[in-house]
């Protein structure tokens, strides 16, 4: 899950690259820089949820 | 009134220690007793060992505005990676040059990024896996993003290259400074876990209190001088900004700072029934880091909104990723640092004013934002969350496999004073209980 999470993360960032490189409007732009962001969210939950150390992990 | 911009910036810049100095303390108020003198020798060292790799190699992979790089070429565009500046500081001219100044200022800056995982994960990471990790930090993670946003890279050119807005822009460091440190404390936290006894078996987390409250408050009012210094310098050096806007960045960093803290105290005052002094220091900390990069280009009631959200955002942050999230951050390092400093970067696509250098009160009051400039600042998150979280995690995870991030269980039971350092910070005093036993 750790290793799906990173991988999120840096698609998120590649799409947000290919947003600003391949789109030309403002509004396209920033549609395309904003689900790239969720992508991101959804890799930073999964890292979340990968580190459960808290629940009793460490006695 | 005709301000010099060197002796102006070069004056901000010897502010910043202090800031190093508030820092260290406000850490060392918010761990036990048994561990303060680790926390102090960990905060020398991290200053010591960040300042060195930046001489090594950090500043000639950062470099400055104009100098040479690295660039591929992206959709017939450049994108400028990193820069090729010799090592060991050899291509400075000492002679009062600007480069010289910022040289000093970013030797400042990393340490003060670098000091920012030392509090959350303090109480249980090794000092020499400190001193590691905070090398390849200083070394290679700060430098290669603060070439991006200050010395000319991709995201700077962004506004050139693309039309959005002036690029990316972050005038004392929120993203730079703040974010990289508050990442870098949110993945030392996933690597090195919670301290023993701080959750129960069913996951509850348990009150673990700071030592001395009145470090903690002490170390905000350092923070504030050496704040005072980074956003003045940083926006001299970094944005371009006329100098006799320095008045107007030292009301905003005040008033940001304050803000945050009353919101705070307001809201654990509803709350709790009573302000609480750590949280509302995170506050204050947290308004420092939120109004850095937009310090120069707002007016002073934007400033001060900036703060109040930066100062209610704080105790939710921190009780959502305690409660919700595991994660036992005895500094609240990624709440103030992470989170206030990426409302920052977002706050300068919202309120940011940008006009010429030279240009009047009144110009400066009525210019509307800049088109495209909030898609810069997406961008520059994007980057941070997308980027430099992973290759972070990656590059602090392999340096684990060969200097073991935590400490053994017997330190900390002991308390790392005696463990590691032999001595405890307050040595007629007993400093050990049994609240680290698991429940």
């Amino acid at each position: 899950m750790k290793i799906v999470g990173l991988f999120l993360l840096l698609a998120g960032w590649l799409l947000v690259v290919m947003a600003v490189m391949l789109l030309h409007t403002e509004t396209s732009r920033a549609l395309f820089v904003l689900v790239a962001m969720g992508v991101e969210v959804l890799g930073l939950v999964l890292l979340f949820r990968a580190h459960p150390l808290a629940r009793g992990g460490r006695p | 009134m005709i301000v010099d911009p060197g002796a102006l910036a070069l004056a901000a810049v010897f502010l910043i220690p202090f800031a190093l100095a508030g820092l260290a303390l406000l850490n060392v108020g918010l761990v036990r007793s048994r561990n303060a003198t680790h926390i102090m020798m960990s905060s020398l060292c991290v200053i010591g060992v960040a300042a060195l790799a930046y001489f090594v190699c950090g500043f000639s992979w950062q470099g400055v505005t104009g100098a040479p790089g690295y660039a591929l070429r992206l959709g017939g565009k450049p994108w400028e990676w990193i820069a090729a500046q010799p090592l060991f500081l050899r291509g400075v001219d000492w002679n009062g040059s600007p480069t010289s100044l910022v040289a000093w200022m970013q030797m400042l800056s990393v340490a003060l990024a670098a000091m920012i995982p030392v509090g959350a994960a303090g109480e249980r990471w090794r000092l020499g896996a400190m001193c590691a990790s905070s090398a390849l930090f200083a070394g290679f993670l700060y430098p290669v993003f603060a070439h991006w946003v200050w010395s000319g890279g991709w995201l700077a050119a962004l506004g050139v290259n693309y039309g959005l807005g002036h690029g990316f822009v972050d005038a004392g460091g929120s993203s730079t400074i703040q974010t990289m440190g508050g990442l870098t404390a949110l993945v030392m936290l996933w690597l090195v876990g919670p301290r023993r006894g701080k959750y129960t078996s069913d996951g509850m987390p348990m009150a673990i209190p700071g030592h001395n409250a009145v470090f903690v408050l002490f170390g905000c009012l350092l923070l504030w001088v050496g704040w005072l210094g980074l956003n003045v310098a940083g926006a001299i050096l970094f944005s371009g900004v006329d100098p006799r806007r320095a008045a107007l960045i030292a009301v905003n960093t005040t008033l940001g700072a304050g803000a945050a803290a009353l919101a705070t105290v307001v809201v654990t005052r509803v709350r709790f029934g009573r302000p609480d002094a750590s949280l509302s220091a995170n506050g204050w900390v947290a308004g420092l880091a939120a109004g850095s990069g937009a310090c120069a280009f707002v007016p002073p009631a934007s400033a001060v909104l900036i703060g109040l959200v930066a100062g209610l955002l704080v105790p939710v942050a921190i009780e959502n990723l305690e409660l919700r999230l595991g994660m036992d951050d005895p500094a609240g390092a990624i709440s103030v640092h992470a989170v206030g400093g990426l409302w920052g970067i977002i706050a300068v696509g919202i309120f940011g004013r940008f006009t010429a250098p030279l240009a009047n009160t009144a110009e400066f009051f009525a210019a509307p934002s800049s088109s495209g400039q909030w898609i810069a600042q997406l961008i520059g998150i994007a980057t941070l969350l997308g980027l430099v979280l992973p290759v972070s995690y990656g590059v602090q995870w392999l340096a684990g496999r060969f200097v073991p991030h935590r400490v053994a269980p017997e330190g900390e039971r002991q308390g790392l004073d005696l463990y590691e350092l032999g001595a405890g910070a307050y040595p007629e005093f007993m400093t050990h209980t049994d609240e680290f036993l698991q429940r």
